[in-house]
């Protein structure tokens, strides 16, 4: 298993204001509900299938905060809901993903969890793994052609992702030509149900860094404020033409891979209940409590705000309807196609 | 064909028609980048961006590491934020390591995003044998994409049309497979007109009008085709030559007139006889005007085999020639 870090215990607050550190926890307590509700949906017979982020809530809420909205590209992966309603997708446009609605922003044509969105800077992407990065590395150097600095991509994946040949193209070009470009891998020790040792035999991804020419760095990925603090100085440094970073933050995968696996088959009960331990959503609520930073009633509050929303969005998406069998025809190229037949 | 200041016409083969294409395009759009394997101070290996790179800079022509996927993978996230890329696969049979780009990813972005982002990329790449070009220089590879929905592919013959579809698929807001046979690079030579114009994506064209039998064909196999005919009109026959051009989207219309009217199809391509584009033509003519015909349709296509080997019976075994696709019209229009 990979070593993971502990929970934060001090509070070093790294430049972030008290109100960020609340949008942060906000942000984790909404991924968290989001990302159950998925999992209740399918429960419930109401949507086919759902893709868990339990257990990545820190590292998303501390990347999100380093991604500026209107700027950044963010090319992620299925297991970014935090990162996607961490710059700026709603309860709601998540909930169209699931219910697979007309509103949606792929019009219900992909998977849960596959988002996109021109308005937020996130980049459509597929299922097949690192396919996406050679398209951030290219909106990476096109806004480097076009001299727009202050703008950086933030590219994410999991562990296992790493091994695709893609994956390194990538890596090796974005440092070829020092593009505002940002590798963070969300390593959670498992690929489905492959663990990292037979994924890799050196397991500190962030090593590789060295190998491609550019900076690189580890970190304990369920502390919000430190992925914050780690991700922002690779983004600053993309953004003012300093190049690409490698970055890998280390968290658990408390859940499945999705609905449709069975995690059972490759590792105990007993593993999960010790993943769960180092669960990043009440250690930061604990530290935001002790350091004063906020009231538990407060904090409740809010969790109370958090599910308030997710059943209004889950209520308000699944009122909406599905597309029409015609919206299979639309969007193969542009303008009107008139398929073979 | 769409000419818009067309005044007088200059002679090219191919590579000329295709390098002039591509240096127009990065004169007139600053958003075009070239990128692909040696295509910066070495020209391309078949000197088609010779002297771009000292006019456009490195950054616009982009010599890449040794990766296909990333070639095209890069590309398609240029395309994404509003670049025009043009990638190169040096030969066609280096393609496979990007099939999913292609496949996968730039054929589904406009689809999968329901519109939100597209992908207006061109892919060229040089393919076709003849060259002594081995199993990994002469490889045909349009049937392994035909298949797919979103994406276009083009098969050009001769010098004008390379231009027209090559502007036009640098225009196309999605992406294109513009496919360069390249024992025609240097070999064939024809009148291309001047200035900026482009021929419609998904039009054949009929070379050669006949009455006795339609031989639908593109890339080296159309000269070749072309060859045949006036062998069979030498002995009396007529023979009906179209180049097909566009291979997606394809031009049902023109195919089926043809057949209508000479009642009789051979489908002549390079590429091997199974699940290739003939295949699709036949299927197409059999469920649209099968009570038009009269001859089964027949497919003048490669032997089921691999690829054609380096020593030169090998390939010339596994290549046709115009006598052999003489012999084939011979018998069909006697049938």
């Amino acid at each position: 298993m990979t070593d993971v870090g502990t929970r934060p215990q001090t509070l070093d607050k790294r430049g972030l204001s008290n109100d960020q550190l609340l949008a942060m926890f906000r942000n984790m307590l909404l991924q968290r509900q989001l990302d159950n509700r998925g999992f209740q949906l399918n429960r419930q017979g109401k949507v086919p299938f759902a893709l868990g982020s339990e257990g990545h809530e820190a590292i998303q809420a501390g990347a999100a905060m380093a991604f500026r909205r209107g700027e950044d590209i963010l090319a992620p992966y299925y297991r970014d809901l935090g990162l996607a309603v961490g710059i700026g997708l709603t309860p709601f446009e998540i909930l169209l993903s699931l219910f697979a609605r007309a509103e949606d922003h792929n019009g219900g044509r992909q998977f849960p969890n596959h988002y996109s969105s021109k308005a937020a800077g996130l980049m459509s992407f597929s299922s097949i793994l690192a396919a996406h990065i050679p398209h951030a590395v290219g909106a990476a150097y096109a806004f480097k052609y076009r001299g727009e600095t202050g703008r950086a991509v933030l590219a994410t994946c999991g562990d296992g992702t790493t091994s695709e040949g893609e994956w390194h193209e990538s890596m090796n070009f974005a440092a070829i030509h020092n593009l505002p470009f940002v590798m963070l891998v969300e390593n959670n020790g498992w690929a489905i149900s492959t663990p990292l040792s037979k994924q890799m035999a050196e397991p500190e991804i962030w090593k590789r860094a060295a190998g491609y020419g550019m900076p690189g760095r580890r970190f304990n990925g369920l502390d919000p404020i430190e992925t914050y603090a780690v991700v922002n100085e690779a983004m600053e440094r993309a953004r003012s033409g300093g190049g690409p970073s490698l970055i890998e933050g280390t968290c658990y995968r408390f859940l499945a891979h999705s609905t449709d696996d069975n995690d059972m088959t490759y590792r105990t009960r007993e593993m999960v209940e010790e993943y769960r331990k180092h669960d990043p959503v009440p250690a930061f609520e604990a530290l935001l409590i002790d350091n004063g930073i906020a009231t538990k009633e407060r904090l409740d509050a809010m969790r109370k705000d958090v599910l308030r929303e997710t059943n209004e969005a889950t209520d308000a998406a699944e009122a909406l309807p599905y597309p029409q069998p015609s919206d299979l025809y639309t969007h193969v190229y542009e303008g009107a196609w008139q398929p073979w037949q | 064909m769409a000419v818009t200041e067309t005044s007088a016409t200059t002679v090219m083969n191919n590579v000329e028609a295709v390098r002039a294409t591509l240096y127009e395009a990065m004169k007139n759009d600053d958003r075009t980048v070239i990128l692909g394997e040696d295509v910066g101070p070495r020209g391309n290996v078949f000197l088609i961006t010779k002297d771009f790179i000292e006019e456009f800079g490195e950054t616009r022509v982009i010599d890449t590491p040794i990766a296909e996927a990333s070639i095209v993978g890069i590309a398609v996230g240029m395309a994404m934020e509003g670049l025009r890329p043009i990638a190169e696969i040096q030969f066609a049979d280096f393609i496979y390591p990007a099939f999913n780009q292609i496949v996968g990813e730039a054929a589904k972005i406009r689809y999968r995003s329901n519109g939100e982002y597209t992908c207006p990329l061109v892919i060229r790449t040089p393919y076709g044998g003849g060259v002594r070009g081995a199993l990994s220089h002469s490889v045909s590879i349009e049937a392994l994409f035909y298949h797919v929905p979103g994406l276009k592919i083009l098969a050009p013959s001769f010098p004008a049309d390379m231009k027209g579809l090559l502007n036009a698929a640098i225009d196309d807001p999605d992406p294109v497979l513009f496919l360069e046979h390249k024992k025609t690079y240097r070999l064939i030579k024809g009148e291309v007109p001047n200035g900026h114009y482009t021929i419609p994506i998904g039009k054949a064209n009929v070379l050669q009008e006949g009455t006795q039998l339609s031989v639908v064909s593109y890339g080296l196999y159309v000269h070749w085709a072309l060859e045949a005919a006036k062998q069979l009109a030498n002995e009396g026959m007529s023979v009906e030559v179209i180049d097909l051009r566009s291979i997606r989207p394809m031009d049902k219309e023109t195919i089926l007139k043809s057949v209508e009217k000479t009642r009789k199809l051979l489908i002549v391509h390079e590429d091997n006889k199974f699940g290739g584009i003939g295949a699709e033509i036949s299927a197409m003519v059999a469920e649209e005007a099968l009570f038009h015909l009269d001859a089964p349709i027949r497919r003048h296509c490669a032997p089921d085999v691999p690829a054609m080997g380096y020593a030169l019976p090998l390939e010339e075994e596994y290549m046709s020639s115009p006598e052999r696709i003489a012999q084939a019209m011979r018998e069909l229009v006697a049938f």
